[in-house]
């Protein structure tokens, strides 16, 4: 299969909705569930282990009108939160078993509540992911907060998630990040190869896929990536940063690439590459994963890291990606991606690192005033 | 007999399991139960509650001028959240506790908010970010810390993690600005029915860390004992506000359990586990109780009575009292009285079970750690055992943690229980997000 008729697919996978989605998985797979979870990250080890599809719910992008979600939440409100509730008032999650949400932000807590409260149908649970990084005692809470969430879903629906199960799912879960890492490795080598759309729609769609047949997906995708047809423009390389939960419209990202930067690197599905490397597989499984949340993630908005200053990840990022600039992309509202731009921006500043700011919702659909910055901000940096 | 005396100024009206049912079919949405207004008199403001004010505002401001010579004294200070705190234990670690959302507020209520939010956006804070934070980070990027005289910055940064996540950055910006040492003490948020062990045991465990951390800091050895009697001054103050609380079911409610909970709130929060927060609450409920025995209230009449949902505006804590106070309506209970503790329902720190105890209140004996939707059955029992007519939604655009989702509140109290309902937009801190017309 051609890298086009993958990304077709994809394209085709990512415009269903959930609820479609889980109810043909499930008619597939009898006695299985389907979760959704919103971001950023959720154990889909975990979910996977005890028989249930996990699906990433992001929001209804700029397919939903808000006719409902708008009279529950303000104005100064997020849009990915109102249009998730969208999804529930309009029907479009039915046939999804149950939510995940977490402690990413303030926002996120009370839809995760609200949830539960207008939508009793589908099991709603929420998880506390810990903010202290350095305590002894945060391993042990995190793995009885995993397993916690485990019986959650046994006690609904009796399925149980066994230790090898769960060493078996952190297994195919660490096969799908590799491909991941993969596949950026790939475009900060040769960006021209995949444009940043297509790789986003493809990541989204791994989303949304049975994860063994997603790796399957990825490695024919890198296998024909490198045949691809594609010409290296001059173009600056920047890592976009800031896009962890509402996700940013296509359009947004086709007028950075036009307006002539390669995105090498970015956070947007952060939590599907959440770990820098493989989670271990030998030993406790839950302790595991709980140890790897605590040591082995990659730095976020939304996971407090005492041991290292907020801009260190980011400028480890830069320099992975041999990156000219960064693009700080944080949704409109959004008070983690908000609050640590000032911290990012003053490290990128120590460290002589450009940075511009583009605000987005994923509603957006005029970029032409986005497009000026960008390519104003792009002719400073190649013709300075 | 004395409780005799001041129950009878309660209304009389037959109470059972399903009274507010019953107000959702007959009640409050139907006019012909709606409460008689006679509005032919103005409704005047007495100034009935000096004593109170005054003490509370004296022991504030002894607390303050405590901060501003602790680094000439030597003294170790700690900043720490209003939120499910746990100032007990900061105290008997003899690190005096500093809050900056009590800077915050006192800069907003003194109109001097707003050249600090400026100063803070000037930095690169949006103007959707929280404007407590802004004012906070302008005051520090002006040099300096507290509202009126100078306060050292904290020798240590301990972030209570209790519900608000906008806490773990306003911390680490003011670790990341001071200098000082940052402790982050997460607390799992209420999300089962009963607290897990393992949540138990977890803050447990940071609490015992941060003890550890204090003794390196201030050079005192920890006495569990000194903590224990911390508690149990701490739980007086408890009884003592929650006495209080009870006192506004009566009618003519003594005060106005929204605007002038503001007045205990610094007690109960701040000082809590001394000796003169202990004494303060006596003596508050003591002259509530006087007041009922004489069937006044904050207001020449108490035509209607409400329970508030939301922190103020404190750029216009007056302006926006006035406009309850000539309808008459007088809020009988509030949930941001809460965000510190639910003192009201029964819970009291226990001295045998010291940091179980600190940590079953960071848990779950506090509104901000709660879910929204949990703090709907609080109201709804305020509702009920208050005897209220209403409920005022006050949302703010910088506290999501309170406000997002308040649609869907109202949506549940107008539409399910029948309860009237306004919601009405500001916030606050900024200035600029309240308009009266």
């Amino acid at each position: 299969m051609t890298p086009d008729a993958i990304l077709a697919r994809c394209r085709a996978l990512v415009a269903e909705p959930l609820g479609a989605i889980a109810t043909r998985w499930r008619d597939g797979h009898p006695g299985g569930r389907a979760v959704a979870v919103y971001p950023v990250w959720a154990p889909a080890e975990v979910l996977h282990a005890g028989g249930v599809l996990p699906l990433a719910l992001l929001g209804g992008g700029s397919s939903v009108e808000l006719t409902h979600a708008d009279a529950r939440f303000q104005s100064f409100v997020c849009s990915v939160a109102k249009s998730t509730l969208e999804l529930g008032f309009q029907g479009h999650v039915k046939g999804v078993d149950g939510f995940v949400f977490s402690n990413i932000c303030d926002v996120a807590r009370n839809l995760g509540s609200i949830y539960r409260r207008n939508f009793g149908d589908a099991v709603v649970e929420y998880l506390h992911l810990p903010q202290n990084s350095t305590s002894p005692a945060v391993v042990p809470y995190l793995a009885s907060e995993l397993r916690r969430l485990a019986a959650t879903f046994e006690a609904a629906w009796g399925l149980k998630v066994t230790e090898p199960a769960l060493e078996a799912s952190t297994a195919t879960y660490n096969a799908l990040r590799a491909r991941i890492r993969a596949l950026y490795a790939l475009r900060i080598a040769t960006p021209h190869r995949l444009t940043t759309p297509e790789l986003y729609t493809v990541l989204r769609a791994a989303t949304l896929a049975p994860p063994d047949e997603a790796v399957a997906m990825l490695d024919t995708l890198l296998a024909t990536l490198p045949e691809r047809e594609g010409r290296p423009r001059d173009r600056l390389r920047v890592v976009v940063e800031g896009a962890f939960c509402e996700q940013p419209p296509l359009g947004l990202l086709e007028v950075l690439e036009d307006a002539g930067c390669y995105i090498v690197e970015d956070d947007f599905l952060l939590g599907w590459r959440w770990f820098r490397d493989d989670v271990p597989t030998s030993g406790n499984a839950f302790l595991a994963l709980a140890a790897a949340y605590v040591n082995r993630a990659v730095a976020s908005s939304t996971r407090h890291e005492s041991r290292e200053h907020r801009a260190v990840g980011l400028i480890e990022k830069v320099r992975r990606a041999k990156a000219d600039a960064v693009v700080f992309t944080p949704a409109k509202f959004c008070e983690p991606a908000l609050f640590d731009y000032v911290l990012m921006k003053q490290g990128l500043e120590r460290a002589g690192i450009p940075h511009m700011i583009v605000e987005f919702e994923e509603k957006m659909w005029t970029f032409e005033r986005t497009r000026n910055e960008i390519e104003t901000f792009v002719e400073s940096m190649l013709f300075e | 007999m004395e409780e005799a005396t001041h129950m009878r100024n309660l209304s009389t009206r037959a109470e059972g399991p399903d009274s507010l049912r019953a107000r959702s079919v007959g009640g409050l949405g139907d006019p012909s139960r709606a409460p008689h207004v006679d509005r032919s008199s103005p409704v005047t403001e007495r100034q009935y509650q000096g004593i109170v004010h005054e003490r509370s505002r004296a022991l504030m401001s002894d607390w303050m001028g405590a901060l501003a010579r602790a680094e000439a004294e030597g003294v170790a200070t700690g900043a720490i959240m209003i939120s499910g705190n746990c100032v007990e234990l900061l105290r008997a670690c003899h690190v005096l506790p500093m809050f900056p959302e009590v800077t915050a507020l006192q800069n907003a209520i003194r109109h001097k908010s707003l050249p600090l939010i400026l100063k803070a956006e000037q930095a690169g804070y949006s103007s959707d970010n929280c404007a407590y934070v802004k004012a906070d980070v302008g005051l520090v990027l002006e040099g300096g810390m507290g509202p009126g005289k100078p306060i050292p910055f904290p020798s240590l940064v301990v972030c209570n993690y209790v519900g608000c996540n906008v806490y773990v950055k306003w911390f680490a910006h003011l670790a990341d600005i001071s200098g000082a040492p940052l402790f982050m003490l997460d607390v799992p948020f209420a999300r089962t029915e009963r607290i897990a062990d393992a949540d138990v045991r977890y803050v447990v465990a940071q609490l015992e860390e941060l003890i550890a951390l204090c003794e390196r800091i201030t050079g005192r050895r920890f006495d569990i004992d000194e903590l224990r009697e911390r508690l149990a001054l701490a739980a007086r103050a408890q009884e003592g506000y929650a006495r209080c609380k009870h006192l506004t079911k009566h009618r003519p409610a003594p005060f106005d359990s929204y605007f002038d909970s503001i007045n205990m709130m610094g007690p109960i929060n701040v000082l809590r586990g001394t000796a003169e927060a202990a004494d303060f609450f006596d003596d508050a409920a003591t002259e509530f109780e006087r007041l009922v025995d004489e069937g006044l209230g904050p207001l020449s009449e108490e035509r209607v009575r409400t329970v508030v949902e939301g922190p103020p505006p404190y750029p216009f804590y007056k302006s926006f009292r006035n406009l309850f106070t000539k309808w008459g309506a007088v809020a009988v209970q509030s949930t941001y009285s809460t965000v510190g503790g639910i003192w009201e329902f029964g819970f009291r720190h226990d001295p045998r079970r010291p940091l179980e105890s600190i940590a079953e209140q960071m848990l779950v004996q506090n509104l901000t750690n709660r879910s929204i939707v949990a703090r709907y059955a609080q109201i709804k029992r305020y509702v009920e055992e208050w005897e209220a007519d209403a409920l005022v939604i006050h949302s703010i655009k910088s506290c999501r943690l309170f406000s997002a989702g308040q649609g869907d509140m109202r949506e549940y109290f107008t539409r399910e229980l029948g309860v009237p309902t306004l919601l009405v937009e500001s916030d606050l801190e900024d200035p600029r997000y309240y308009a009266e017309a």
